[in-house]
């Protein structure tokens, strides 16, 4: 890790990391007027702490256009949040008896490799309406997936949008 | 007479009987399925809306402070540790060897 990317990966954690306390401690229901400041440098000394000791677990490196991934991954949440709700709705009416239930078990592979591109889209497949994710081999790239029914299974190895969303942000389109 | 409160309240109750809906389908489901993966598929995904409708009606309950915040923190949070909780149920059934239902075999 050079200098500059140590003194960047060091300035930003302790910011999150403050940040995150600040919100969390918040005991009474305003934060203006409850806050003195030795109650402050507690908040500060246990930043730094957290920052000494693990800054290089939550920022590992500047990478390339961070930026622009995080946008397109703040983008990609939305669209996870609509597929959140379809994916009750599915199963609610397979629960009721208005869809058929004929699971079946699909294996495929994706030009994923990187570790929080393989997290992400397992995460997204078991969101998703009628699959879960069983199992993954990083190396290749594989997904082992329980599907419901053959429709939510033709999505991942048919059309794939799923796939070409997540290369898309993670630029992993292979 | 439409106040501010009572529209508050309105939208609180929407969500939260939203919510218990897809907890009880979700209860319904484990019961009506056919084996076990397929009622992990239940309580996994409707349980996922479920909480979460619940929590964004509390906060609306609540207004904008800082228990707001902290659901929020706790709607965040189920995001990412529901669906790692439902994989690791399911990987630890297939790999103990539990043989998956078919259409046409007979319940579990």
């Amino acid at each position: 890790m050079r200098k500059g990317e140590k003194a960047f990966s060091m300035i930003l954690t302790f910011c999150v990391a403050f940040i995150f306390w600040l919100l969390l401690s918040a005991w009474n229901k305003y934060l203006l007027g409850h806050y003195d400041l030795f109650r402050l440098a507690r908040g500060i000394i246990v930043a730094l702490i957290v920052t000494v000791t693990a800054h290089e677990l939550l920022v590992p490196g500047r990478g390339e256009q961070v930026l622009l991934k995080i946008q397109r991954w703040l983008l990609y949440i939305l669209w996870e949040l609509y597929q959140i709700v379809l994916a009750a709705i599915d199963v609610a009416s397979r629960v009721f008896g208005l869809r058929p239930v004929d699971p079946r078990i699909i294996e495929f592979e994706t030009t994923l490799r990187s570790d929080l591109a393989l997290t992400t889209f397992a995460d997204s497949i078991t969101l998703t309406p009628g699959t879960i994710t069983i199992d993954i081999e990083p190396e290749r790239g594989k997904y082992t997936v329980h599907a419901i029914d053959k429709g939510p299974a033709d999505a991942l190895t048919v059309d794939q949008t799923m796939q070409k969303k997540v290369g898309h942000i993670f630029m992993e389109e292979g | 007479m439409l106040t501010v409160d009572l529209i508050v309240d309105i939208i609180t109750i929407v969500f939260l009987a939203g919510g218990a809906f897809f907890m009880i389908t979700g209860a319904v489901g484990l019961v009506k399925f056919p084996d076990f993966y397929t009622r992990l598929h239940a309580t996994g995904k409707c349980d996922t809306l479920g909480q979460i409708l619940i929590i964004v009606g509390c906060m609306f309950f609540e207004g904008f402070n800082f228990i707001t915040v902290k659901l929020f923190f706790v709607v965040a949070f189920y995001l990412f540790a529901g669906p790692a909780a439902t994989h690791a149920i399911m990987k630890a059934a297939y790999f103990t060897g539990l043989k998956p239902w078919k259409k046409g075999d007979p319940r579990m």
